[in-house]
């Protein structure tokens, strides 16, 4: 089989474009280069920099691969960097890697399968594709803790079919044995943690920088709309953030709500983020079939999956949800296979 | 493997590797030492900047050894616009090759006076715009002769005499890397002050290129300390890769009427052969002002970077024009200058030719290009 491995210089995928390759397939690396700066200086940080490629080519060339950096700068700029700054402005919580998973990688990289002339995209992920009953099921990963299948609930079944992520079937500690068992150079890399666009872990500072529009003074109100103080711009906010919020008041405040037509930022109490229940959008079945009835809905990466009842396009908790906002990716389990995806539309309580 | 990517480089062309040996090995003396295996070394050295400003018509004191082509465009424009004289200004083409257009750039940063003019749609520089660029504080003109990514030919001779008759003062400097296969190099004709060549863009060795500096002309260097090169450009001579220009420069200008013709028509060749069997496909760069064995070819519908490794893996070695570090075909930024609108610029491929192509390569590679252009549509 032709494989297309998207290396991004880490350690998961290296191991797996290994694998492919010791499991006597034809394998092909590359990098998207997605991001050289707002102005389009040099990536400081992040999966898209230049040592990151650097460290792409030596393992492909330690692999005796082919490998290619390819400019996606364009597509990433359009669908994921310009889209995180114009939810983060209009008052959503977007998660950029997912979007950049949905948009560009998987999305160019899929559809450009047949042009590269190879059969099945391989990528690092931690989470199981498996053919099962006659289709291709995607569950959690091997390693619980690095599970990555939440990212990955956006992918339609047909898309799992050109998929394979053989590092999913292991533990992490069990790819870091592989790595330094064939030598890779990157078995003791570090795993990058920052939105790889923004750096330094500062993505207020990147928002100021590329939408100063986004940041129009407003009013910080409480439960009952009483203003108790001004802020800055809604793009500084995200609900259920209780730091930096610029009063001092007896009990914790958190944001509870963000109003972007009046730029007005409500805080309240710590029930007061609680969420009954949300909308979704852009519903993805990644099992195949439209699920309606009980599911397991997990709404943040690292976070556990709760009880849920789906219907339609609505999900109501079993319990009472803190800090759920709109914008986040929500994934729905039945055990640990994933059954679909969506996008929170907003939240009702 | 068929090599089309001789403007990126090329290979040695025979014999040269052969010269450069004995100053690695047996006669590794350090060229300003004071004894037997140095002078040999030294020896060695000067015949080759005779050799060498021979074959351009200069005086051996002109010729400044370099490691390559980026240092000397650097040399050449910092070295002139920061030399001490109430001179300071650079003026350049958006074509130019990146060493030049990035050292215009910092140049700028540091409050000197700069100017980067266009072209036209067939990637001429507008020679009014570039002579009304020209200010009293002006202290060098920067135009290449032949462009790395579309082979537009300059006219030089023209462009040198017009810059001259409008200030007499202003430096000019050209990047000839790419000219130096099929252009009969001499300074005065040309009328330059300045001259950038590499030794790897026409059978020579890597790391090994020169400046021309014509006799009096004010330059700081850029790397100072033993006062090599008569304090134009200090640090211990690469003596071997001096000899492997010089001999790659002789061998490259005795081979210059079979190039202009041989490689010229395999080129053309190709070219015919793609066209003819994609009629759409566009040649960026007007014949009339062409050099030999450069092709710029706009394929429509097709994204670059994936018929590159397409023609990787089929054994064909092409390039997008320029790639930045990380590898990545970046959007041409001459064809943009030239009116190109990003998406053609990405459906645009360089296939350069060299000493060594054959017909029969040209022949398979159009097969090959055309197979997968019906594939990838």
């Amino acid at each position: 089989m032709r494989a297309l491995v998207a290396m991004s210089g880490g350690v998961d995928s290296s191991v797996a474009a290994a694998l492919m390759r010791d499991a006597g397939h034809e394998v092909v690396g590359v990098t998207l280069k997605l991001w050289s700066g707002p102005h389009g200086e040099a990536p400081t940080a992040g999966c898209c920099t230049v040592s990151d490629a650097e460290d792409a080519r030596r393992v492909a060339a330690q692999l005796d691969i082919p490998y290619y950096v390819l400019d996606y700068t364009d597509e990433f700029r359009g669908g994921v960097v310009d889209r995180f700054v114009s939810d983060y402005a209009s008052g959503r919580t977007p998660n950029p890697c997912i979007e950049c998973n949905r948009t560009v990688k998987f999305d160019r990289l899929l559809n450009g399968l047949d042009d590269f002339d190879c059969e099945v995209l391989v990528t690092g992920h931690h989470a199981r594709n498996r053919l099962e009953d006659g289709g291709w099921a995607l569950r959690r990963g091997q390693d619980r803790a690095k599970d990555q299948s939440y990212v990955l609930s956006m992918l339609t079944r047909s898309e799992l079919a050109r998929i394979r992520l053989p590092v999913g079937e292991m533990t992490k500690t069990e790819v870091r044995v592989v790595a330094a068992g064939i030598g890779l150079r990157t078995a003791e890399k570090p795993e990058s943690m920052d939105i790889c666009f923004v750096g330094q872990g500062d993505y207020r500072g990147f928002l100021r920088d590329t939408a100063p529009e986004a940041f129009q003074p407003g009013p910080l109100v409480d439960g009952d709309g009483e203003e108790i103080g001004q802020h800055v711009g809604i793009a500084g906010f995200t609900v259920g953030q209780r730091r930096g919020l610029g009063v001092a008041v007896g009990e914790p405040r958190y944001v509870v709500r963000i109003e972007p037509s009046t730029s007005t930022v409500v805080l309240g109490r710590r029930d007061e983020l609680s969420v009954a229940g949300v909308g979704l959008d852009q519903l993805t079945w990644t099992a195949g079939t439209p699920v309606t009835g009980r599911v397991m809905a997990q709404y943040r990466a690292h976070g556990e999956p709760v009880p849920a009842t789906l219907h339609r396009d609505r999900l109501l908790f079993a319990e009472p949800q803190l800090a759920v906002a709109p914008g986040q990716t929500v994934a729905f389990y039945d055990d640990d296979r994933v059954l679909g995806g969506a996008l929170i539309a907003d939240t009702y309580r | 493997m068929i090599y089309l990517d001789h403007a990126a480089t090329t290979p040695m062309r025979p014999g040269i590797w052969e010269a450069m040996r004995p100053y690695s090995t047996e006669v590794f003396g350090n060229s300003s030492g004071v004894h037997d295996v140095s002078r040999r070394a030294k020896n060695a050295l000067e015949e080759a900047r005779e050799r060498i400003a021979s074959i351009i018509g200069s005086e051996p004191a002109e010729i400044v050894f370099t490691s390559g082509g980026t240092e000397s465009d650097n040399l050449a424009l910092k070295g002139a616009a920061l030399s001490g004289t109430r001179r300071r200004g650079v003026v350049t083409v958006a074509t130019e090759h990146e060493a030049v257009l990035e050292t215009t750039d910092f140049l700028h940063r540091l409050g000197l006076p700069t100017e980067v003019v266009g072209v036209d749609r067939s990637g001429a520089v507008d020679l009014d715009s570039l002579l009304e660029a020209i200010r009293p504080d002006t202290a060098v003109v920067s135009v290449m002769w032949v462009n790395n990514e579309t082979g537009s030919v300059q006219d030089l001779p023209r462009i040198a005499a017009a810059v001259r008759e409008r200030d007499h003062e202003v430096l000019v400097h050209t990047d000839a890397v790419q000219a130096f296969s099929s252009q009969d190099v001499d300074v005065d004709a040309l009328g330059v002050d300045l001259l950038t060549l590499t030794g790897h863009k026409f059978g020579g060795p890597k790391g090994a290129g020169l400046l021309y500096v014509r006799d009096g002309t004010p330059l700081e260097p850029l790397l100072h300390g033993g006062g090599q090169e008569l304090g134009r450009r200090s640090g211990t001579h690469d003596v071997a890769g001096a000899v492997g220009l010089a001999a790659a420069m002789e061998a490259a200008a005795a081979d210059r009427p079979r190039f202009r013709t041989e490689v010229g028509s395999i080129r053309d060749q190709f070219e015919k052969r793609v066209t003819a069997g994609m009629p759409e496909a566009v040649v960026n760069t007007p014949e009339t002002m062409r050099s030999p064995h450069h092709l710029s070819l706009r394929l429509p519908g097709i994204r670059n970077q994936t018929l590159l490794m397409r023609l990787d893996r089929a054994g064909v070695a092409a390039s997008a024009g320029s790639a930045c570090q990380s590898g990545a075909a970046q959007v041409s930024h001459v064809l943009e200058a030239m009116g190109l609108g990003v998406d053609q610029a990405r459906e645009s491929v360089r296939f350069s030719f060299g000493w060594d192509s054959s017909f029969d390569q040209a022949i398979d590679a159009a097969e090959i290009v055309l197979g997968l252009v019906e594939e990838l549509r």
